[in-house]
């Protein structure tokens, strides 16, 4: 039993190590990588762009409910007056970055991970090492940095469109003025709440994409499945572990932030 | 003082280990400089796993691999850049990089490795393809071309950059005859043109034996034979005719079933 739970902790470090190593290795490729600006803004339409529809339908739905809950339960207390308040606060603390984050895991990093995977089983990854090419900067650093860019971005519009569903629920559907919703929803959000909100997804955006990266790229490493297989498992692994990581690495900087 | 000149490739005693198994004992291939050297063996002998230790995708065990005179070990991160440089690696699969066109794959090393402008990198790229006669097929991805036209783009994207040497990964693999006999002329007309050396893994003998200057047996983890197709075709060890002469040796063995008298069949 010590030796299972043992061998499970040295594997867990020894992943730890190279995922870090991995990331590390991305970053250090920026001076070396040419053509470096071209590829990130191609990496920016893939997560971002493409991504967009997803997170205005998403977002919309989630503020939408939001203000129809939020309406309801406000209303047992007289206090509807606060629906921009509930709205905004719990969009921009929480399910704004959240939400967002793991719609462009389920996007655009699931089809990261496959995408590497397969380049690494047709050994379109061992063709850029023997073209002198390096793999990271070339693959890897650029959805790195774009999804420092995107992932705030899109957590803005998660945002932007999420309050817009609340004052449509509120407003347009059930009895609140849209004059007391957009006054409690600038009374209540402070620029640290804003600050909270961009740096969870900058850290989401980063983790996220790293995960996903990571694991499409090391698909031939898995144990006990090769091939198309193995890019299935890395691209389930990829998008299970994203969402975890999210939801656990929110509650640690909301704990520390609040 | 000897006037045989030095290799241009050298390989000695080159182990590699998968799983505890030794699928390459000890090797060791020279190779002159504008040589066609090819390797061959049977299937799950080694040879890929051979060529990707010389091009640095593996590590062997043990071993030295010299090149141009200068030992590439992974202590010597210069010396390996610099055959990096000088080498390209046309992959059994072609490795065609699906998503991009086929200007932008032959394009890809001289965009990423170079300092050249996109226009004279595109310029270069249409030229390498005009020379395979793929320039009508530019803007084409690799999935729009046929098998043969993948091997021949591949072949345009490993000679872009002007490699000294070739590493060709079975070539033929999966081709018809006529296709196969279509890509040995194909690598020796682009030797002789570009003046590449090349290192050829393949198990097609006649093509094999037709195209190379220098042919080597591996088997069994090790260089069973080296020498001149001719002293390969002449050669009466046993695991050289066993190889060589499979086609002979199967003609024999069904006319034997075929007379009801497999006893006599060859071995």
């Amino acid at each position: 039993m010590l030796q299972i739970v043992g061998q499970a902790v040295l594997r867990t470090v020894g992943e730890l190590g190279d995922f870090t190593a991995f990331t590390a290795r991305s970053f250090a490729a920026i001076p070396t990588t040419r053509r470096l600006m071209r590829r990130t803004i191609r990496a920016v339409y893939e997560q971002g762009v493409r991504c967009l529809p997803v997170i205005l339908i998403v977002g919309g739905f989630t503020g939408l409910v939001l203000g129809l809950q939020g309406y309801y339960v406000l209303a047992r207390f007289g206090s509807e007056g606060l629906l921009g308040t509930l709205v905004s606060l719990t969009l921009t603390r929480e399910l704004a970055p959240v939400l967002a984050a793991l719609m462009i895991v389920g996007q655009a990093g699931s089809a990261l991970a496959a995408e590497l995977g397969i380049q690494r089983n047709s050994e379109q990854i061992d063709a850029l090492e023997t073209m002198g090419i390096d793999h990271h900067g070339y693959l890897i650093t650029p959805r790195l940095l774009a999804s420092l860019l995107v992932f705030p971005i899109m957590t803005s519009f998660f945002t932007l469109i999420g309050l817009v569903g609340g004052w449509a629920s509120g407003s347009l559907l059930l009895s609140l003025q849209g004059g007391v919703y957009w006054s409690s929803v600038f009374r209540a959000v402070d620029p640290a709440d804003v600050r909270e909100c961009l740096i969870k997804a900058v850290i989401f955006g980063l983790l996220t994409i790293a995960i996903c990266a990571h694991n499409g790229f090391n698909a031939h490493r898995r144990r006990g499945a090769t091939g198309a297989r193995a890019v299935g498992a890395s691209t389930t692994r990829a998008v299970v572990l994203s969402s975890i990581v999210v939801l656990a690495t929110d509650y640690l900087i909301t704990s520390m932030l609040v | 003082m000897s006037d045989v000149p030095p290799l241009f490739l050298d390989v000695r005693g080159v182990r590699k280990v998968f799983d505890g198994v030794a699928v390459l004992e000890s090797v060791d291939l020279a190779v002159p400089r504008g040589s066609i050297v090819t390797v061959l063996g049977k299937s799950g002998t080694g040879k890929s796993v051979f060529l990707k230790c010389l091009a640095g995708i593996l590590r062997p065990e043990a071993g030295h691999i010299v090149f141009d005179g200068h030992e590439l070990d992974a202590a010597n991160a210069d010396a390996r850049a610099e055959f990096r440089r000088r080498c390209s690696y046309l992959f059994q699969s072609n490795a065609l990089f699906d998503s991009l066109t086929a200007l932008e794959n032959v394009g890809l090393p001289l965009e990423q490795t170079t300092r050249l402008r996109d226009r004279e990198v595109r310029e270069r790229a249409r030229a390498a393809l005009a020379r395979l006669e793929l320039e009508k097929f530019a803007d084409h991805y690799p999935s729009q071309m046929s098998g043969g036209m993948q091997k021949r783009l591949a072949l345009a994207r490993a000679i872009v950059t002007r490699p000294e040497i070739v590493l060709f990964d079975e070539p033929t693999a999966g081709l018809d005859p006529v296709r196969r006999n279509a890509v040995f002329e194909m690598i020796v007309r682009y030797q002789r043109e570009f003046g590449f050396t090349a290192v050829v893994v393949t198990h097609d003998v006649p093509e094999a034996l037709a195209a190379s200057d220098a042919v080597a047996l591996l088997d069994a983890g090790r260089m069973h034979f080296a020498g001149t197709p001719a002293a390969f075709a002449a050669s009466d060890d046993p695991t050289v005719r066993t190889f060589r002469d499979s086609t002979a040796d199967l003609t024999a063995t069904v006319a034997a079933l075929r007379s009801g008298h497999p006893s006599s069949s060859a071995t």
